[in-house]
């Protein structure tokens, strides 16, 4: 790290020499292939699937390339949420799997990513609910995961902005908890894997957009670029929220459509709500950020698009819905609003696997969940990607599950992306 | 917001729209099964125009034509 | 010249005061001589007013009282009412010794970033580091109380909508009234005039803000709509705008609405939107005591104040001129002005030369504080440092167009290197730019048509600031709220953070409230030259809404309290209500879960009416089940497609169970299909699933047949649904029709209290029972009749509960709880109730490996607990606690027709499971139950009861 490493110590000279030591976090590459591996895609978990590259098995004749900046699609887009409290047990695992590296990040990358385990509660308003919920939990704790059932007077001892009242729409009947989830700084997760896969040789290339890919029969050989072409031994996409579009470069169709999906945040407050607050029944969720403002989304817009921008009826849902569970929210203002393009697939869990042809690999189909996956995405995606074989947790996560009717529907919706 | 123009009523807000899928990822009855499950799971998906089905809640379904980027609605159709 | 006394009395910090109509918080403090108002967010620096509207980045205070209390309200963007009251924030324990501006001593040590590269150790040590972050972050105190303000939503069409009613905007609107146009005119100040009511021009005669009145009155009169106080936040798709209302002031109590959000969708839009005047960057700009030209203007020309007592205005353009003069009106000493164009010309700057010290070339290096304020001004004049003793700095770096709502709406952009900045490039949508938004700085450019004097003349397109270097020590800010200094931006730079989004992010540059309207451009400035590119090389961020901040309970509106969403009733809701009926929400509907004598829990209520239909019979309220008839020559086609069992075959007057799956092949729905005419079919379907079915069923139709002559009728709402159930219900049911009752599985007409209803004989709970249709207005004669008759056997009405528990005896599965979205058919064990034949929605990908062989899925299951102990609902199936889940229990009851507790499960290969003693292992409610796998039949197994 030309940088040098980070600590108290090195800031403390930078206070007496202005700043001046720190050098870049990644340096500006260019691309020199021939490479061991490309990754496509320069958001959260390419950047984790590159540092994993290199520093697990060894692999650095990597390169990351990325469209526009690093980090500028759904890891700088989303609500920051982290949990593993999934009821189907391949997701269980995968995101627990990543949670657990979530727990160890910033002193794995030098690199504070505030990961901030102030709890991810789900709230139940009804006696089913509540049996849900507590079904929930039950699989999390048989499957090795943390979970409360809790009641009513923990769920407002924890959160006291909430509308506790008997007779409030969505009444509050109790909560499962995760508290080993959290929020963390989505910002930092790729500047941190960014520079640690930088220190270890990785080079990630800004600015360059895949056009198209090199062929040999029915071998991927490389990508072309807007910055030229790159060769490569296996080609990686990791691009979710694109994933059809870079796939169809290569021609292959895939399970997954892009689809809207919406955030806002608040003015600045003193601190109001520690908790991540979430409601499945509601479908919103909102949580605090260290720097004060309340962020919190809901429903996706419903419709395919690469936009990256919706409609206000969806923000007036999830602010309703917000608003009706913590009434002392109405008063804050909504400073920005956003979208992502999240890319849906058809059973809602992700795809990770080599795709028909040889040497092209997918990881996506994150749909609105990804961020809280990248360290594990990238950890899974890199073994498939060193050895040619799925990790034993990505395997569940095969292409041809949809054909084989294995898929894994969390939410038992089916296939259309829309119906999630 | 979507302005979408259903050739039944005319111009009317996204809100009482809703999207069904793309035209070519239509199973038919007798399809067979695995050319079912091909149009059920494989979308281009692309960065541009697409055919799709959608409804109006006056019960009309429609074909648009419709570019997934910039949200220009090209055709719409009875179906 | 303003009365010294003011008429309306306010406190700030406990303090009173009073100022005069038509003042801003920010103008009244002024003209109180208070300087310090608010603290920074991260430094806490001490600051006063800079703006003058809504781009003010820093006088951000505490409005109003109690659950009134409006956090990071600006205070040039907050007009006086009487009794207002302002707090400052950010500040402990006084905004004067504010403890928190030790972070301002410790700045060095905290540059942009400075949390990313410490703190570091387990999560549980960063939450203590992170506790003291989140304490000193933020700005205002939340709100602790439910807002008891009401918010309406209007929507509103028009072909022209006109946003800013300055020159421009004014002008433009009244042309599209005069033009027959449906026009709406909105405009965020609460007067219209714009840059009018800061400057001193004559048009056709009357003062600048004369006019505007005169013109705002004749668009009315013309039919159009004027909204001031109104402000556009969001330009979306397909010409639909937002617009916030506000019809009382922060913390202003309100008789209807405090704020309405008006969704407008608009023919064309015309942004006349006006410009953003730009701060200089130096040393300390951020003392209170600098201010922007304009805003200093401002409240000169507007409310009559002066900003201080000795000025000196500092420029890169001709416009802040005019401040001096506005200033020196009002006896403010002019200490000079410094104007960094090293040759200034033209009759503005000649007439400027005429009354005060101008210097060219001349530009300001640092601030000099004393206490909280401005003292004087260190400036490079004639090439050397001069220090000049002033209480206001007024200074301008140029002005930017708001482009906001042009970029949201998707317009490009044009880079004026004489402007330094943007304009309106082409539109995306309906859109043009108007006026100083497009670029156009001369009024009577703007107003072609009018006759504009100005008696300082016209000066030159607004030139930008010059850049700052680090000539002089002190921090020198580009984002006034966040603290964001040039050595910030350097740092992002020199680290890598080279994208300007990665700058925006890392620094938190134009993230605050004011998100960065202030300070965007000159920061952008700042990083061209560190990179060494052109600006417009240095990229822009992204423009999104709401362009001022918006309160949340705007956005929700009137969907608030039980109009959060809406609630379904059941036409019969009275009548359950006076039998006092337990509700329970059901998706949107409400419905009985029981009928509760005194003391009885809802579970003893429950069994009681479970065991009272087992024994006599019960009557239970069904109405909220989906309906739907179909009709038609092609009927049996569109009904094939959707049922995956047997239809063709079903005899007139018969019904039989279905099931609808999805295109994966899971179940999507259950219910019953009745044939009731050869050409005319009732499908009855789960509540849940209703608007699913409705919807499926049309698209089966028009998309996949091809417009069947089939017609497809929702009669959910049209039909009340009782099911009578039970030993007796036969009974019942011929003692009030006078006829006999329908064989298991048929229908009939008849008439139960004057009412003709429809019968179809059909059984959940497994006794011998009926659903009876009737129509939703009828019903309450039907439903006393039948509560009546059932009382006299020894009956009554029964609940969701009691039902459920008489459903789980006989393994029927519920939509929901046991067909999760993840089971086939024969999961459930109903493979053998599907067509062999195909046809129907689903039944391809029923072919799939994984689903064609038994082994690996989850099947129904029936489970007893061995030790009669309740099971829980959702606990795992497993053979050893701490083992892997074999599955799950759906849904849990106890036994009804004995004592005991039983089960519905799905659990892995369940059908050869039977037999088998498992666990029922539910880790969060620390129960573990043994229960006995077996078949989900508990009850009747040769189903003789049901049968007539």
């Amino acid at each position: 790290m030309g940088a040098g490493r980070y600590n108290a110590l090195a800031l403390l000279r930078g206070a007496i020499t202005g700043h001046r030591h720190w050098g870049r976090a990644w340096r500006a590459a260019e691309p020199r292939g021939p490479y061991d591996v490309i990754i496509i895609g320069g958001g959260g978990h390419g950047l984790s699937t590159a540092y994993y590259l290199a520093k697990v098995h060894g692999i650095r004749r990597v390169a990351v390339v990325e469209k526009g900046y690093i980090g500028g699609g759904n890891t700088g887009r989303n609500t920051t949420i982290v949990r593993s409290n999934y009821r189907q047990a391949p997701l269980q695992s995968l995101f627990e799997y990543s949670l657990k590296l979530w727990h160890g990040l910033s002193d794995e990358l030098n690199y504070n990513v505030m990961f901030s385990p102030r709890g991810a509660l789900f709230l139940g308003h009804s006696d089913a609910d509540m049996a849900r919920l507590a079904e929930r939990g039950d699989a999390m704790i048989a499957n090795g995961l943390d979970a409360d059932l809790i009641g009513r007077d923990e769920v407002a001892r924890l959160v006291p902005l909430l509308d506790m009242s008997p007779d409030a729409r969505w009444p509050i009947e109790g909560g499962l908890i995760q508290r080993r989830g959290g929020t963390a700084r989505h910002d930092a997760v790729a500047w941190g894997f960014a520079r640690a896969a930088d220190s270890l040789g990785v080079d990630i290339i800004e600015n360059c957009e895949v056009t198209g890919f090199l062929r040999e029969g029915n071998r991927v050989t490389g990508v072309r670029t807007t910055r030229g072409d790159i060769a490569a031994g296996r080609t990686g996409i990791c691009v979710a929220g694109n994933s059809g579009h870079v796939a169809g470069l290569a021609g292959i169709k895939l399970p997954i459509e892009s689809h809207t999906l919406q955030a806002w945040v608040t003015e600045p407050v003193k601190p109001m709500i520690d908790t991540v607050v979430m409601s499945q029944t509601l479908h919103c969720y909102f949580s605090q950020s260290d720097k004060g403002g309340m962020v919190g989304g809901g429903d996706p817009d419903f419709f395919p698009s690469y936009a990256q921008r919706g409609a206000p009826i969806r923000l007036e849902d999830s602010i309703a819905q917000s608003i009706a569970l913590a009434p002392a929210l109405s008063r804050l203002r909504m400073v920005r609003s956003w979208a992502g393009v999240t890319d849906m697939s058809f059973d809602g869990s992700p795809i990770i696997d080599e795709l028909p042809l040889d040497g092209l690999y997918l990881n996506g189909g994150w749909c609105y969940g990804g961020f809280k996956a990248t360290p594990g995405s990238g950890s899974v995606y890199a073994h498939l990607l060193a050895t040619g074989q799925s990790h034993p947790l990505a395997a569940p996560f095969y292409l041809n599950r949809f054909a084989d009717g294995r898929t894994i529907d969390e939410v038992g919706s089916g296939p259309m992306p829309q119906s999630r | 917001m979507l302005l979408i123009p259903c050739p039944h009523c005319g111009p009317r807000n996204q809100e009482e729209f809703a999207y069904e899928r793309t035209l070519d990822s239509v199973v038919r009855l007798n399809d067979a099964p695995e050319l079912a499950i091909a149009t059920l799971y494989a979308r281009a998906n692309p960065r541009g125009q697409e055919h799709e089905i959608w409804s109006h809640t006056c019960g009309q379904w429609l074909r648009l034509t419709r570019d997934r980027i910039s949200h220009a609605i090209h055709s719409v159709e009875p179906l | 010249m303003r009365d010294a006394a003011g008429s309306i009395p306010f406190t700030f910090d406990g303090k009173a005061y009073a100022g005069q109509p038509g003042d801003t918080l920010a103008a009244a403090l002024i003209a109180n001589g208070v300087r310090l108002v608010a603290r920074s967010f991260k430094l806490h620096r001490p600051r006063g007013i800079m703006g003058a509207g809504v781009e003010e980045p820093s006088a951000l205070v505490t409005v109003g009282e109690g659950a009134r209390a409006e956090p990071n309200a600006r205070a040039t963007d907050v007009f006086l009412y009487p009794g207002l009251v302002a707090r400052s924030q950010n500040a402990w324990p006084s905004l004067a010794f504010d403890v928190g501006a030790v972070n301002s001593l410790a700045a060095a040590l905290i540059p942009a970033g400075f949390y990313y590269k410490t703190f570091f150790g387990p999560p549980s040590r960063w939450m203590l580091y992170e506790r003291f972050i989140r304490r000193a972050a933020g700005l205002g105190k939340p709100p602790q109380a439910p807002d008891p303000d009401h918010y309406g939503h209007r929507s509103a069409f028009c072909d022209v909508l006109v946003v800013g009613a300055g020159p421009a905007g004014l002008a433009a609107a009244l042309t599209a009234v005069d033009a027959g146009k449906r026009v709406i005119l909105i405009e965020q100040d609460a007067a219209p005039g714009g840059s009018l009511l800061r400057e001193r021009v004559t048009i056709d005669g009357e003062p600048g803000v004369v006019w505007a009145a005169n013109v705002a009155d004749r668009i009315r009169a013309g039919g159009g709509r004027v909204l001031l106080r109104t402000t556009v936040s969001g330009y979306w798709d397909d010409n639909f705008l937002t617009a916030v209302e506000r019809r009382v002031e922060p913390g202003q109590p309100a008789e209807g609405d405090a704020q309405v959000l008006w969704r407008v969708r608009a023919g064309e839009v015309v942004l006349a939107t006006g410009t953003i005047e730009r701060p200089l960057v130096f040393a300390n700009n951020d003392l209170p005591g600098v201010m922007m030209a304009g805003a200093a203007r401002a409240l000169a020309l507007r409310h009559g104040v002066a900003p201080g007592r000795r000025a000196v205005i500092a420029t890169s353009h001709d416009e802040a001129y005019r401040t001096a003069f506005a200033l020196a009106d009002l006896g403010v000493e002019i200490v000079a002005i410094l104007d960094s164009r090293t040759q200034a010309s033209g009759p503005l700057v000649e007439a400027a030369r005429a009354r005060f010290v101008v210097h060219a070339g001349a530009r300001p290096l640092r601030a000099i504080r004393r206490g909280i304020g401005l003292a004087g001004v260190d400036a490079l004049i004639d090439g050397a440092k001069r220090r000049l003793l002033a209480d206001c700095l007024a200074m301008s770096g140029g002005a930017s167009p708001v482009l906001h709502l042009h970029r949201q709406a998707g317009g490009a952009l044009e880079y004026d290197a004489a402007r330094g900045g943007f304009l309106p490039g082409a539109g995306r949508q309906r859109h043009v730019s108007i006026g100083a938004a497009a670029g156009e700085h001369d009024l009577s450019a703007i107003l072609t048509l009018a006759r504009v004097v100005d008696p300082l003349g016209p000066g030159s397109p607004p030139a930008p600031g010059p850049l700052w270097h680090d000539e002089a020590p002190g921090k020198a800010f580009v984002d006034f709220q966040n603290d964001v200094t040039t050595l910030d931006l350097a740092l992002a730079q020199r680290e890598g953070y080279v994208s300007v989004e990665h700058t925006k992010r890392y620094t938190t540059l134009g993230m605050g409230t004011d998100q960065g309207k202030t300070g965007a451009m000159v920061a952008l400035a700042q990083i061209a030259d560190l990179r060494g590119v052109p600006l417009p090389d240095a990229g822009l961020t992204t423009f999104r809404p709401p362009y001022t901040p918006v309160t949340m309970g705007a956005f929700a509106g009137p969907m608030k309290g039980d109009h959060a969403a809406p609630i379904r009733r059941l036409p019969l809701a009275a009548a359950h209500d006076a039998l006092g009926a337990l509700w329970v929400p059901a998706g949107a509907w409400m419905r009985p879960r029981a009928y509760l004598a005194p003391d009885e829990t809802v579970a003893q209520a429950s069994l009681r009416e479970a065991r009272m239909v087992r024994a006599s019979v019960g009557v239970v309220d069904v109405s909220s089940l989906a309906k739907f008839e179909i009709a038609g020559p092609d009927a049996v086609d569109l009904v094939a497609a959707v049922c995956a069992t047997p239809v063709a075959k079903l005899a007139i007057g018969r019904g039989r169970y279905t099931v609808m799956l999805r295109e994966d092949g899971m179940v999507m729905d259950d219910g019953t299909l009745w044939r009731l005419a050869e050409d005319r079919w009732l499908i009855t379907s789960s509540t849940g699933g209703a608007a699913r079915m409705a919807r499926h069923l049309t698209y089966v139709a028009d998309v996949l047949l091809g417009h069947p002559r089939a017609a497809v009728v929702d009669v959910g709402e049209h039909w009340a649904g009782l099911a009578l159930a039970g030993p007796q219900a036969a009974a019942v049911l011929s003692g009030l029709t006078g006829a006999e009752a329908p064989a298991h599985m048929g229908l009939g007409d008849a008439v139960i209290a004057g009412v003709p209803v429809r019968v179809l004989a059909a059984s959940y709970s497994g006794e011998r029972a009926f659903e009876v249709h009737v129509p939703g207005h009828l019903a309450r004669a039907v439903f006393d009749a039948l509560v009546g008759a059932a009382r006299g056997l020894g009956g009554g009405v029964y609940g969701l509960d009691a039902m459920d528990h008489l459903r789980v005896e006989k393994g029927h599965v519920v939509i929901g709880a046991e067909a999760d979205g993840r089971v086939t058919p024969a999961d459930l064990g109903l493979g053998g109730v599907l067509r062999k034949t195909g046809g129907y929605v689903g039944w391809q990908a029923l072919q799939r490996p994984a689903l064609v062989g038994p082994v690996g899925r989850r099947h129904l299951v029936g489970l007893t607990s061995v030790d009669h102990t309740p099971i829980a609902e959702g606990a795992m199936l497993v053979m050893r606690e701490g083992e892997p889940p074999l599955g799950h229990v759906t849904t849990a009851a106890p036994r009804v027709a004995q004592d005991g507790a039983i089960a519905l499960g799905l659990l892995t290969d369940g059908a050869t499971r039977h037999g088998q003693i498992m666990l029922a292992w539910s880790p969060t409610r620390r129960s573990t139950v043994p229960v006995r796998v077996g078949p989900p039949l508990f009850y009747d197994a040769q189903g003789a009861r049901y049968r007539d």
